[in-house]
């Protein structure tokens, strides 16, 4: 059953008529984990402010649950919850006090829907009384999401919940993302990280307010059309431009300590690796890479 | 009902656990009570003056008496002849000369008719002018005092009554005005600070994307600051009854009424302000220079509006602590009663209700 539904929105600023979101269109859903995977500026927030009400689209329409953004905001307002990108809560109130002031905004309590957040909730407890200001990244984005929870919402809104969190936390704050889906919560997540898409059920990618494919992350890597290499050898730097300059190639950049690299026609291995001998490279060495999101979205930006 | 308390609490909260802000909130009113109660005055007071007699004798003496009496004069020293009073103004220290001629007594009695020359040093030309009405309204008395012994026919003598301030002090003119400024102050920068801070960190986006009216969370803004202004009305009316010895003439619970009132006018110009502007230093700038300077200069408490021109006169009309200004003095240094103010009143109210409807209908429940 679709939950929420995204009809051809448009969104531009200012007077220079900048387009942040271009004619974007997706449904999500209930109780499944959609994620919207994109570089900064690529409109991910945008599409969230419209999504929860706080910003009008320029075109299009969108739904949540069957209630209108722009006409029955009142409703969506009480029903969604939403965690900006930017750290949101009041620096100078503690745990405790934030957590208590989101719950009975919402006319409700810690009590009353603490099964829900109890998992999160339990790993920052022993710091209630510490101001939100003094935490770190991870515990101010589990107290953000514990805010955001508090309410039972059926949709969940997290705008780069993990940017700026630690490796260590990140991981763990997909695990609760994964344990909230089991209670039938709709979420929908965006993120610049390109490894957290695997974990999405569904992601767009989206990019300069376009949204560039569109499916489950495991159908997207399929869809990458080429065999994909990764090559090392003794001097990184200059086995970049060397790549580039190869006549068969089709695509070449760096992938964490190897370069990927993807052929024009039909692969030849060896004939790279005498090529790059030539240009006076050692310890080459080319194997067949497994395709991630990021190859997929930079085929998509090439 | 009960979020809205849990709002208000929550702004309490962020007020006391401000120490600096919270220091200067209730610091300010005592400080700048006493700053202008004690050095900021233009009361004269113990001006150094120098005299020279050439008369030496019992007229001259009884005027020299008198004047080193009173509370506005201190004699610095007698000089010997007029050669010497440049010098003696030139340390800068000396404010004012009074020569007695010769035979100064003599002519007093048989031409009826006699001079003494005042000098001042018009360097500062309120002061000097200050100095030499006292000189002469001591001189007029001493006058005064004699003709009453030897009856001089058909002399006119202004009797001069210093109304509701007898000793011209300054406080009655002072403390209305700070209590006009601090309110400003407090109130109106204050609640916008508080409400754009809400933008600025990003939490009003939260806020809107809650079940929680958006009106409210601006009047939940204002509960504190209203509070907190009551209190410094007290304490300034405290300090200036037991450190200014400043009666409070008109009725207490009028003052303090008319006060909650200006107050709620600066809280709804503060929001007011928060509504229009999106960061914490614009809000700052307008409520610094477009608040704060029309009331120093428009309300009538530095300079008088009466001496401005015309459009102006008419400019000051839209400076709430104006009428705030008014009502204060007419309560507690006149000591009269609401009829008197009521004008005053109704303007107040008609801005607050005007402010409010305003900032309401521009509330934006979405971001730009």
């Amino acid at each position: 059953m679709e939950c929420v539904i995204v009809k051809n929105i448009t969104k531009v600023y200012g007077k220079e008529k900048k387009t942040a979101v271009d004619n974007v269109s997706f449904s999500v859903n209930k109780g499944e984990l959609f994620g919207l995977i994109g570089p900064d500026g690529a409109g991910k927030t945008s599409i969230f402010r419209i999504l929860t009400t706080v910003l009008l689209p320029d075109g299009g329409e969108a739904s949540i649950d069957g209630l209108d953004v722009v006409k029955n905001f009142k409703e969506i307002r009480s029903t969604i919850g939403y965690m900006p990108g930017k750290f949101s809560l009041y620096q100078d109130l503690t745990i405790e006090e934030n957590l208590n002031f989101f719950a009975t905004l919402f006319g409700t309590t810690i009590q009353e829907n603490y099964d829900l957040i109890k998992d999160i909730y339990i790993q920052i407890e022993p710091f209630k009384d510490r101001r939100a200001g003094k935490l770190s990244g991870g515990m101010k984005q589990k107290l953000a999401l514990c805010c955001a929870l508090i309410h039972k919402p059926n949709v969940l809104f997290l705008d780069e919940p993990t940017t700026g969190v630690d490796p260590v936390s990140r991981k763990e704050f997909w695990e609760m993302l994964k344990r909230l889906k089991k209670q039938n919560i709709t979420i929908i997540v965006s993120t610049p990280y390109m490894d957290e898409a695997n974990l999405c059920d569904r992601i767009a990618l989206i990019q300069d307010g376009k949204i560039l494919q569109m499916d489950t992350p495991q159908n997207i890597i399929k869809s990458y059309p080429d065999p994909l290499f990764a090559v090392k050898a003794n001097n990184m730097h200059k086995l970049l431009p060397f790549l580039t300059e190869y006549p068969e190639r089709k695509g070449s950049y760096a992938f964490g300590e190897y370069a990927h690299f993807s052929f024009n026609g039909n692969p030849d291995v060896a004939a790279l690796e005498k090529y790059l001998k030539a240009k006076g490279l050692d310890n080459i060495e080319i194997k067949n890479a497994d395709v991630t999101i990021e190859d997929s979205f930079i085929k998509l930006l090439s | 009902m009960k979020q809205f308390f849990t709002f208000i609490n929550k702004e309490f909260l962020h007020v006391l656990r401000d120490r600096k802000t919270l220091l200067i909130l209730f610091g300010m009113p005592v400080v700048q009570i006493l700053i202008f109660g004690f050095a900021l005055t233009n009361e004269v007071k113990n001006s150094k003056i120098v005299v020279v007699d050439y008369a030496k004798d019992v007229a001259s003496k009884e005027i020299i008496n008198k004047i080193e009496a009173s509370r506005y004069f201190e004699i610095d020293q007698m000089l010997p002849g007029t050669n010497e009073l440049e010098k003696a103004f030139e340390t800068g220290k000396i404010k004012m000369a009074i020569v007695f001629p010769e035979n100064f007594n003599s002519n007093l009695l048989h031409q009826n008719k006699a001079q003494i020359q005042i000098i001042a040093d018009a360097s500062d030309p309120n002061q000097a002018t200050t100095l030499t009405n006292y000189a002469s309204s001591i001189i007029a008395d001493y006058q005064s005092e004699m003709n009453q012994l030897n009856l001089a026919p058909y002399r006119i003598q202004p009797q001069i009554k210093m109304l509701y301030n007898p000793q011209l002090k300054g406080a009655p003119n002072f403390v209305p005005g700070v209590m006009a400024l601090i309110l400003m102050l407090i109130c109106v920068m204050m609640t916008a600070i508080s409400i754009v801070k809400e933008k600025e960190m990003g939490t009003m986006e939260i806020l809107l994307v809650s079940p929680f009216k958006p009106i409210l969370v601006i009047l939940s803004k204002a509960v504190p600051y209203l509070i907190l202004s009551t209190i410094n009305v007290a304490s300034i009316l405290l300090l200036s009854f037991f450190v200014l010895q400043l009666p409070i003439k008109g009725n207490l619970f009028l003052l303090f009424s008319e006060s909650i009132l200006f107050i709620i006018t600066c809280l709804t110009l503060g929001i007011f302000i928060s509504v229009k502007t999106d960061s914490m230093q614009t809000a700052m700038l307008l409520s610094l220079m477009g608040m704060l300077l029309p009331t120093l200069l428009f309300s009538g408490f530095m300079f008088p509006v009466e001496n401005m021109p015309i459009p102006l006169q008419i400019f000051s009309n839209i400076v709430p602590a104006k009428w705030y200004y008014i009502i204060v003095k007419r309560i507690m240094i006149e000591g009269l009663g609401f009829a008197s103010v009521w004008k005053e009143t109704l303007i107040l109210i008609g801005t607050t209700i005007f402010l409010l409807f305003i900032s309401l209908k521009s509330f934006k429940i979405r971001m730009s």
